[in-house]
């Protein structure tokens, strides 16, 4: 790249790398999927080659993610705050951290799903992806957006996701009180420790929605501010 | 007073190098400038984008290029002055070509951006005011000409914010914008065309011996700009659209009728380069010409030599042919981050801009009006990241320029004039 050209003045995007980065976030929770069908068939070897599956997207895209914020440096001018751009990416990181949490802290204890849950329990964690997807959705608008300038007809599109996220977090909500009372009912008949496992895990896959959600609130602010 | 007699033609030969020379320079470093967002949208190929550049920039040269010629021949300098010292006059229009040429190459050889205007009014400047007297120098048409630096700059940056606005307003934010681009990047196309025939008619063809009256004029500006609008519609029609016409995919096609749109806005853009930087060369080389020729006599009023034009127009050219394409590779090398949505924005309000300036004498900094516009579309919104680094960089670079073409012209003065007496 020649700097005694104008082509200088045009920084490297930051919204490509970052649609990339949600990407595969998204690819990385999606493995949950297979991951506790392995762990439902007791098939540990298996479920293991997914926890390391899961391990390696969250790897890529912490490297994405560093990548991006040491391509963002102080001196770009920028349609959105930079604050505003680089705090979203931290919010979509940590979806995939959490993705191998849940599956670390399963494989670690060979922890699996009581049989009378496990029906509620793929529902629960399909809805919770489903919450990713939308974020995913909503944030791939990024570049659509910058087309419009941020305004108009595009806002409201990405608007009515957002807003379609947070229906999706609800369902999520009641799912688990769902899945806790389910719970309670047939702990005493499990080893206490799994149980307090149990509830964790419960909890983990719901906020993995709880984190989609906040990616959401932070493409609104983001929004907001044009 | 006889050197200029015995020795005239050799000074006119070793100017009409020299400009030469310098012409070479421009085009080999601002080709970058005039072609590259075209280029790096992926609009054009480097060959496509080679071939408009020649054949643009020298008929901007030679259609548009005589009015900036004059100012930079006359205006700087108070040649009432140079009376009774003509060949110090012949002298320091040499030494500043040859400053100024030096200058563009060692800066494009480090890879500094620098502008050729810049350069030669600096070096024009520097010989006058310290090589003979400060009188020399016409301060209040200096002061309009650093004025304009500050002006050019935001009147494009203004011109690219309204231009990008309107597109937004119009095409992108809308429920068809496909639908809605067919339907208006023609009118851009109009637009375009009508600046550029009308300041080529009003201000280019006195030289060549046809002189159109003003309300023929607009008429014909007008004929010419339907004339492009419909030659882009034909090859609108003529795109292959992607039919799976889902959300993702739409914009994609919006970018496809913008770049014919970026093609015509690109010949714009190089005929107003040509127009507007070709007299940073010839300007000095026609003055030592018309000194030469009339025997010391300063005339107010010469005309243009018929060759020097063409020669500063081949000269670019030359530039062009022999450089253009390396500086060209490497920027389609480096990513570019600009869609012809935008890039025809800044390329069509800096066009617009240069040809305004070059119509009332002005010589101005195409660099300038190009990076001015870009800052516009990036202020609208419609860049993703623009580097404020570099924009410092360039404008550090143009500051520098006006000393250092000063300094170097003022060295070539003194040892031309003791060399030859």
């Amino acid at each position: 790249m020649p700097n005694n050209s104008i082509l200088g003045v045009f920084a490297k995007s930051p919204i490509k790398p970052l649609e990339k980065h949600i990407r595969i976030v998204n690819k990385c929770a999606r493995q949950l999927h297979p991951f506790f069908d392995a762990v439902k068939a007791k098939d540990w070897d298996r479920a293991a080659k997914m926890r390391k599956e899961i391990s390696q997207l969250e790897k890529d895209a912490d490297a994405l993610k560093r990548q991006l914020r040491l391509e963002l440096p102080g001196g770009l001018f920028m349609p959105v705050d930079r604050a505003d751009l680089l705090e979203l990416l931290t919010q979509q990181d940590r979806i995939a951290n959490k993705a191998k949490d849940i599956s670390g802290r399963v494989i670690g204890r060979e922890l699996s799903i009581p049989a009378d849950l496990e029906n509620d329990f793929f529902k629960y964690l399909a809805r919770c992806l489903d919450a990713i997807d939308m974020a995913a959705d909503a944030i791939n608008e990024l570049d659509d957006l910058l087309e419009t300038g941020f305004r108009g007809r595009e806002v409201d599109l990405v608007e009515k996701m957002i807003h379609k996220l947070d229906e999706i977090e609800d369902d999520t909500d009641s799912m688990q009180i769902g899945l806790r009372t389910g719970l309670l009912a047939i702990e005493k008949d499990l080893n206490p420790v799994d149980v307090m496992f149990l509830y964790q895990i419960i909890e983990w896959v719901g906020d993995l929605a709880d984190l989609a959600e906040r990616v959401g609130a932070r493409l609104e602010i983001l929004l907001a501010k044009n | 007073m006889d050197i200029l007699i015995t020795h005239g033609p050799m000074l006119v030969m070793i100017a009409a190098i020299v400009g030469f020379f310098m012409a070479w320079g421009i085009g080999a470093n601002d080709v970058a400038n005039a072609m590259g967002t075209s280029v790096g949208s992926k609009a054009l190929t480097i060959k496509q984008a080679i071939i408009i550049a020649m054949v643009f920039e020298f008929a901007g040269a030679y259609l548009a290029g005589g009015e900036v010629t004059s100012t930079i021949r006359k205006g700087i300098i108070d040649p009432s002055y140079f009376t009774d010292i003509p060949h110090l006059l012949v002298y320091g229009m040499i030494s500043a070509l040859l400053a100024a040429a030096t200058w563009l190459l060692v800066a494009s050889a480090l890879g500094w951006p620098v502008s050729t205007t810049h350069s030669i009014v600096g070096a024009i400047i520097g010989f006058a005011a310290i090589g003979v007297s400060m009188d020399t120098v016409v301060w209040g048409k200096v002061g309009g000409i650093v004025g304009s630096w500050i002006v050019t700059p935001l009147l494009s940056g203004v011109i690219a914010f309204l231009i990008f606005n309107s597109a937004q307003k119009l095409i992108f934010d809308t429920e068809q914008p496909l639908r809605q681009a067919k339907r208006w990047v023609p009118l851009y196309m109009f637009l375009a065309g009508f600046v550029l025939s009308l300041v080529t008619i009003k201000k280019g063809l006195k030289h060549i011996g046809l002189d159109v009256g003003t309300v023929e004029g607009y008429v014909y500006a007008v004929a010419v700009a339907a004339i492009v609008a419909i030659v882009g519609k034909f090859f609108i029609a003529r795109i292959k659209f992607d039919e799976t016409a889902d959300k993702q995919s739409h914009y994609v096609n919006v970018e496809k009728v913008f770049a014919v749109l970026m093609v015509i806005t690109a010949c714009c853009m190089a005929f107003a380069h040509g127009s507007n930087d070709v007299a940073n060369a010839i300007g000095p080389l026609a003055a030592v010409v018309s000194i030469v020729g009339n025997e010391g006599q300063i005339v107010k009023k010469a005309a243009l030599e018929w060759w020097i034009l063409p020669l500063g127009g081949l000269g670019i050219v030359a530039g062009l042919a022999i450089f253009g394409h390396r500086v060209i590779a490497t920027i389609g090398k480096g990513i570019t981050h600009l869609t012809p949505s935008r890039g025809f924005a800044a390329e069509l309000a800096a066009a617009c801009t240069v040809v305004i300036a070059s119509g009332t004498g002005l010589p101005i900094s195409t660099t300038q009006t190009l990076v001015g516009a870009v800052l516009g579309v990036g202020m609208a919104r419609g860049i993703a990241a623009i580097n404020l680094g570099v924009v410092r960089n360039i404008v550090v670079s143009w500051v520098i320029t006006l000393p250092v073409g000063a300094g170097l012209s003022i060295v070539f003065f003194w040892i031309l004039s003791s060399s030859l007496g």
